[in-house]
């Protein structure tokens, strides 16, 4: 068991140093397909769990949702609005990537100093749940399509459930399948606002999005009064 | 009874998108309107059972804030009638910038609309802080095609940063939502449930560290959804660019909920005695807040973003009375009633005022006094009790809040409270009464007799505030005490 769990940590380590190295809007969307299967198993690998219906309900519905559901539903947003598939990031890949496994040797070096809570199969599974997370608002905030930032909230969202699933008690069946809904229908409707966004503008650049604020439009009055 | 409250809105929205005819949609949505007022005046008289194993209950809190829901939606609802009638069908011409645009076919309208109520009511009463988390996510979900109704792009930028903004901060809450089940997971005697009641009454079992972890989360994101500054930046946008109901519904009805939701855990907290760590939390972000709002208030131009901001600065009122603790809770939940009728009312009104001279900005409203007097003087009461003029509600609730200050000796706190305060009366006056006085320089439409519809729900709502400066009556100030004892005020 122990080998498994780890192995799932390196797993999503390695996944969100990809997405943080890489510029294709595919592939992206890909690796987060193979980040969403690895933690669709992990309800089951990890001790607490084990076989039991629920878990296994819980990690198919997971696997479903994360690893085949949400990628088809963003490979139809990029495909219907047509855009350059590249990410367009503020911040470099390079770069990225050095913040990536900086962030990843602190919170490790962080999960050893703090009584974070520790799963009995694996001593990473707190530290990468946060790396996670990070690498998620990492990519909202520095990539530029409206199409990645949907991919960085599906990766903080993964990091959150990596730690929902590492600590010892398990919440209600009615709560995680409440959660997993909202997910789902959030992604579904952000997939809708991607088409839109891009028919409306022939782009998904968000930080293209700025029309509303408020001392713009005081610019603008005065010179309508002038 | 309790899950028919979330059920019957809920099944209405489904049946929306069967109905193909227009009127009988509407129908609908008031019959569901009414049914849902209905229920939730019989809670008052006869509490309803918990449902779900203690997970559905209403409490006295959740009572207030139910009822503030049920009321608004059911003054939107009659006002949406009209509304929805006024609007043209196919394209039109966008007043603004020019451009092309169509509506959301409105089915989806009114379909989303039900299910908003469905959810803010699940927000209402749920016990589970679990439930509650997925509520909250849901009002976004449901609220966010209401704010894309008009589709052009000013409106889709407001959607696509309320729905992001929103999901994230949401998520953190998730976050605090799995650092508190960590913290109930007593490893001596075996974790608890995350249902309210038994984390205050187990509260001695609680981690600390985890429990005060768990409620920065929360706050942050329950804030976010709140409008507290400064994680605020989603609002004036998404009430400036969505159907004026729509607005009413996310400043009077929603963001309450979102305070419901961080209100829970202070409750949690106070049982833990951490009550102060919160308390001064709320008093930072309650300052922050109606300092940020007071900013953008006195050069605002563009009257919907005026309210927004109004917003912003009572949601930090309402965090400033609950981190002064004492009266200041009392006061912070009997201001959240007055706030959400009145701004309620001020955005319907603003509603007419934008259809009448299809323009947002206030340099170029004049004289809606004379162009549409029953518009402007609901126009100027609005703006006399949301600055907290006498003899409306929100002056003895903001009065309250001041006396906690005291009561608590902060005084340079109470200084802050009252040199904002007049400031945003200040600012407002100035851009409101240029509004509604003078002649109208420009007449885009010929002003014909206002429609009852849309100026009934607002004037209804602006009486009930004035009454409720007057005179409280009995039952609502016991429901009202019974509340703020709950969350641990006097």
């Amino acid at each position: 068991m122990n080998i498994s769990v780890d192995t799932i940590m390196l797993l999503l380590i390695l996944t969100n140093l990809a997405l943080l190295g890489s510029g294709q809007l595919g592939f992206c969307i890909r690796v987060v397909s193979v980040q969403g299967i690895a933690l669709g198993l992990l309800p089951v690998l990890l001790g607490s769990g084990g076989w039991s219906i629920h878990a296994v309900i819980l990690a198919v519905s997971a696997l479903a949702l994360k690893g085949v559901v949400f990628p088809w539903l963003l490979f139809a947003a990029l495909r219907a609005s047509d855009v350059r598939r590249e990410t367009d990031p503020f911040v470099g890949y390079t770069l990225s990537i050095i913040f990536g496994v900086a962030a990843l040797a602190l919170f490790i070096w962080l999960g050893r100093r703090l009584a974070l809570p520790l799963s009995a199969d694996s001593r990473l599974t707190a530290p990468v749940a946060f790396f996670t997370i990070l690498v998620g608002f990492f990519l909202i905030v520095t990539r530029k399509k409206a199409l990645t930032q949907v991919l960085g909230y599906l990766v903080l969202e993964n990091g959150i459930y990596t730690f929902g699933a590492t600590i010892s008690t398990q919440q209600p069946w009615l709560v995680e399948m409440g959660i997993l809904l909202d997910v789902f229908v959030a992604v579904f409707i952000m997939g809708i606002m991607i088409f839109h966004i891009s028919r409306e503008f022939n782009h998904i650049d968000t930080h293209r999005l700025a029309r509303l604020r408020d001392w713009d439009e005081v610019e603008d009055s005065e010179e309508q009064d002038q | 009874m309790t899950l028919a409250l979330v059920l019957i809105p809920a099944l209405a929205a489904l049946l929306c998108f069967l109905i193909r005819r227009d009127d009988l949609r509407r129908g609908l949505l008031i019959a569901a309107a009414c049914a849902h007022f209905g229920m939730t005046t019989a809670s008052w008289v006869n509490k309803p059972a918990a449902a779900l194993g203690g997970w559905l209950a209403v409490d006295a809190g959740g009572l207030i804030f139910l009822s503030i829901t049920s009321l608004l939606f059911l003054a939107s609802a009659i006002y949406a009638i009209g509304y929805l009638k006024r609007e043209p069908h196919g394209k039109r011409k966008d007043f603004e910038e020019g451009v092309l645009f169509t509506n959301a076919p409105e089915a989806v309208f009114t379909a989303c609309l039900l299910f908003f109520l469905a959810t803010m009511t699940l927000v209402t009463i749920s016990q589970h802080f679990g439930l509650l988390w997925v509520g909250v996510e849901a009002t976004t979900l449901a609220s966010a095609p209401l704010i894309y109704f008009h589709r052009h792009d000013r409106s889709l930028e407001a959607t696509w940063k309320y729905l992001l903004l929103c999901s994230v901060g949401i998520a953190l809450a998730l976050l605090g939502n799995f650092f508190l089940t960590q913290a109930a997971s007593d490893p001596g005697a075996g974790p608890l449930s995350l249902v309210v009641s038994d984390l205050v009454t187990h509260a001695d079992r609680l981690d600390v560290p985890w429990l005060k972890a768990a409620f920065v989360l929360l706050l942050i994101g329950y804030g976010t959804k709140m409008g507290l500054a400064p994680m605020h930046t989603w609002l004036p946008d998404a009430h400036s660019e969505s159907p004026s109901l729509v607005s009413a519904l996310l400043s009077g009805a929603l963001l309450n909920c979102a305070f419901l939701g961080v209100l829970r855990i202070q409750q949690v907290l106070n049982a833990a005695g951490l009550g102060a760590f919160g308390r001064e939390a709320f008093v930072a972000f309650g300052l922050v807040s109606m300092a940020v709002a007071a900013i953008f208030i006195v050069a605002q131009t563009d009257f919907k973003r005026l309210l927004a901001y109004s917003s912003v600065e009572h949601m930090g009122i309402l965090a400033l009375g609950v981190g002064l603790g004492g009266d200041g809770i009392f006061g912070a939940v009997f201001h959240a009633v007055n706030h959400s009728l009145t701004k309620a009312m001020l955005f319907l009104v603003a509603g007419n005022i934008l259809a009448l001279y299809a323009t947002k900005s206030t340099a170029r409203v004049k004289g809606v006094l004379r162009l549409a007097p029953a518009s402007g003087v609901l126009w100027i009461a609005g703006f006399l009790s949301i600055t907290g003029v006498p003899p409306f509600g929100t002056f003895v609730s903001e009065l309250i809040i001041l006396k906690a200050a005291f009561d608590k000796g902060s005084t340079a706190v109470a200084m802050t409270y009252l040199f904002l305060l007049s400031t945003i009366f200040a600012g407002m006056a100035a851009i409101v009464i240029r509004m509604a006085q003078g002649e109208a320089s420009e007449r885009p439409k010929p002003a014909g007799r206002e429609p009852l519809l849309a100026l009934l729900p607002a004037a209804a709502l602006g009486t009930l505030v004035l009454v409720l400066g007057l005179y409280l009556p009995p039952f609502v100030n016991s429901a009202l005490h019974e509340a703020a004892t709950m969350l641990g005020g006097s």
